[in-house]
């Protein structure tokens, strides 16, 4: 099953909106996507309580997860995105 | 003799009437059996929690700025599929219906509790959408204001802003609250709405719907069954301030003379609306902030230019100050990086913002100058958070260049108190923030309840700073105002104008009672009233110093 590494690059942490950008962007997935701090139980990414409640700060390492069609896009996608600084415009648009 | 409770007067007036509660949280039943079949009991949660996620979505659409995003997250938790399928396991262990939901609910509050700061607050959003989706599950009233079909008291614990957006000021009578303080959400709102309020009285939680009381909220005290001769002495007092807080209207001014512009304190185009049928001289304080809360990007040159062309258009021929963004880390903005900051109310936030992202400032200024030319307003703008004469010059300079006329500084920082005359000297007119100045005078959190008795706006040290603004406007012909709370109290209003200010922005529904007791008193008695309150050894000295000084038959009004 596809993994991916990734340290949390938002200034708040996972946190407010980057959570909801995340949960929003899982949302959208074909496949059902999991998030767990490194060591710990992975919970659904497309719930915001759930990615709230793994209280994870700046800096702090997540493994995203994910298996079916098309897995290893989506967690390069959200990889992509929690490597962003999310409390920043993103994109910069 | 009946019972009486004390707490804090934060909106001034008497009024007496039936107690309504704010709507209580629905609880489970006690002794709520299991439903039939648990797969059909998680689809009545589902639609519940459905429905109360597409309310909280309406309600952001009509919110707009930071409300709205944060009622747009909490309904995100309302859809959480998380949330479901913590639910519909206990249904399937046998869980009673609304029970189950309620403790699936408590398990992820219980999380986020544990993860502490900000995540702590959003338990109470969870909660809210919990107590809707019981209401709905269980047929019971929605929790919030009550709607009881004649005037009452409002009482509750606390108001959150939510509740409040739905308050009819019509069938208000007073507002009563267990917590709160001075500058709190509840007493700014009262205020503005012109309804008697008691916060941080904690006697309130005992009075239930119905009970009859008398609430005073200039002195703070609730008469719980208030016997005939008091409600006929209460009756007496309103009617008397009624009639002398009705007054001829007009521009304001001294008994003998000295105008004193009156003006209201505005935030968004539907203030405008409902404050150009106040009277008042127009607006001496429009808060701009609300068309960049809550955006994850700029609005462009032309939105501003529209929104303030609207508000604008409603005060033709009046004058208009309006103050440039104000956002800082304690107003964060999504496009702006603010980074981390240990004091947000000392970093990067008002004027300040515009050393990175001048671009900001440069389009705020077109859009007004855009709005300004097309519109018959008087308009003006100034700065939040000038510290220095050079910042106030560099605004300055920027604000001509895109047609703007009149310039102006907020001084609320005590630098640029102390060498006002520098700092006037760049522009064409001062405003006073004296919620800021107090802050920052005495080195105390406004947001801190604690630290109240410091924020007083009647503290002599405060009242110098003003006075040390005042005369440098004398000095350098530059017209200076208050905009704060104490702008609002009446009897404080006349020692500012004795203390040099020639506009006092308030909340609309104190114009009023500001014009009739300032027409009361001559301005040298406004000055005399300045210099007993400055010589006091503290706020409540200052107050007292005033007061003797003040005309019995107004100030008995009060």
């Amino acid at each position: 099953m596809p993994e991916r590494h990734v340290r949390v690059a938002s200034g708040s942490g996972l946190h407010a909106r980057p959570a909801a950008l995340l949960v929003r962007a899982a949302g959208r997935a074909p496949v059902p996507v999991t998030i767990a701090r490194t060591g710990g139980d992975p919970v659904d990414a497309r719930s915001i309580l759930a990615v709230l409640g793994l209280g994870a700060c700046h800096g702090d390492e997540v493994v995203l997860a994910a298996d079916g069609d098309g897995a290893q896009a989506v967690i390069d996608e959200l990889a992509a995105l929690l490597s962003r600084d999310l409390d920043v415009d993103p994109a910069g648009s | 003799m009946p019972e009486e409770l004390h707490g804090l007067g934060v909106s001034p007036g008497t009024a007496s009437g039936p107690v309504a509660r704010l709507g209580l949280p629905p609880r489970p039943p006690a002794g709520e059996r299991p439903g039939p079949d648990p797969a059909v009991q998680a689809g009545r949660v589902a639609n519940a929690l459905e429905r109360v996620a597409a309310s909280l979505e309406e309600r952001a659409g009509r919110a707009g700025g930071e409300a709205s995003a944060v009622l747009e997250a909490t309904a995100m938790m309302a859809r959480d599929p998380g949330l479901l399928a913590a639910v519909r396991a206990r249904l399937d262990a046998g869980s009673p219906t609304a029970a189950g939901l309620d403790a699936a609910v408590e398990e992820f509050c219980a999380t986020l509790e544990s993860c502490g700061g900000h995540l702590a607050e959003r338990v109470a959003d969870l909660h809210d959408v919990r107590d809707r989706a019981l209401a709905i599950l269980l047929g019971e009233p929605m929790p919030g204001v009550p709607r009881p079909g004649h005037p009452f008291v409002l009482v509750a614990r606390d108001l959150a802003p939510a509740d409040t957006a739905t308050l009819d000021p019509g069938e208000v009578l007073a507002v009563v609250t267990e917590a709160g303080g001075p500058t709190g959400h509840t007493a700014v709102l009262a205020r503005g709405l012109g309804i008697p309020a008691v916060v941080r009285c904690p006697g309130a939680a005992g009075l239930v719907d119905g009970r009859p009381v008398l609430v005073d909220g200039t002195g703070g005290s609730v008469v719980v069954d208030p016997d005939g001769q008091a409600l006929v002495r209460a009756a007496d007092r309103a009617r008397a301030r009624a009639l002398a807080l009705d007054p001829a209207g007009g521009p304001g001014a001294t008994l003998d003379g000295t105008p004193v512009a009156l003006l209201v304190n505005i935030a968004t185009v539907d203030d405008a609306r409902r404050a150009a049928a106040v009277d008042c001289e127009g607006v001496g304080l429009f808060r701009t902030e609300g068309l960049y809360l809550g955006r994850r990007t700029a609005p462009g040159v032309e939105e501003q230019a529209d929104a303030y062309r609207e508000v604008f258009a409603t005060f033709a021929g009046r004058r208009i100050v309006v103050r440039t963004l104000d956002a800082g880390a304690d107003k964060p903005l999504a496009f702006v990086d603010h980074g981390h900051e240990e004091n947000p109310a000392l970093g990067v936030r008002g004027l300040r913002v515009a050393r990175h992202r001048p671009d900001l400032l440069e389009g705020q200024l077109r859009a007004l100058g855009l709005a300004a030319a097309a519109t018959g307003a008087d308009v003006r703008v100034m700065a939040p958070m000038v510290s220095t004469p050079a910042e106030a010059a560099h605004f300055a300079a920027l604000a001509r260049r895109h047609g703007l006329p009149a310039v102006g500084a907020m001084i609320e920082v005590p630098a640029a108190a102390l060498r006002a005359e520098r700092v006037l000297a760049e522009v064409d007119f001062a405003s006073i923030g004296t919620n800021d100045l107090g802050q920052y005078t005495f080195a105390a959190d406004r947001t801190q309840g604690d630290l109240a008795d410091l924020l007083d706006p009647w503290q002599p040290a405060l009242l110098d700073l003003v006075a040390a603004v005042g005369e440098a406007g004398s000095a350098t012909g530059t017209p200076v105002g208050v905009c704060g709370d104490a702008a609002g109290d009446p009897l404080l209003a006349c020692v500012l104008v004795g203390l040099g200010a020639r506009s006092l922005s308030t909340a609309p529904g104190l114009v009023g009672a500001v014009r009739t007791v300032l027409g009361a008193h001559t301005l040298p008695r406004c000055e005399e009233m300045a210099r007993s309150a400055r010589a006091a050894p503290d706020a409540a000295g200052a107050r007292a110093a005033a007061a003797a000084l003040a005309e019995d038959r107004v100030t008995s009004l009060l």
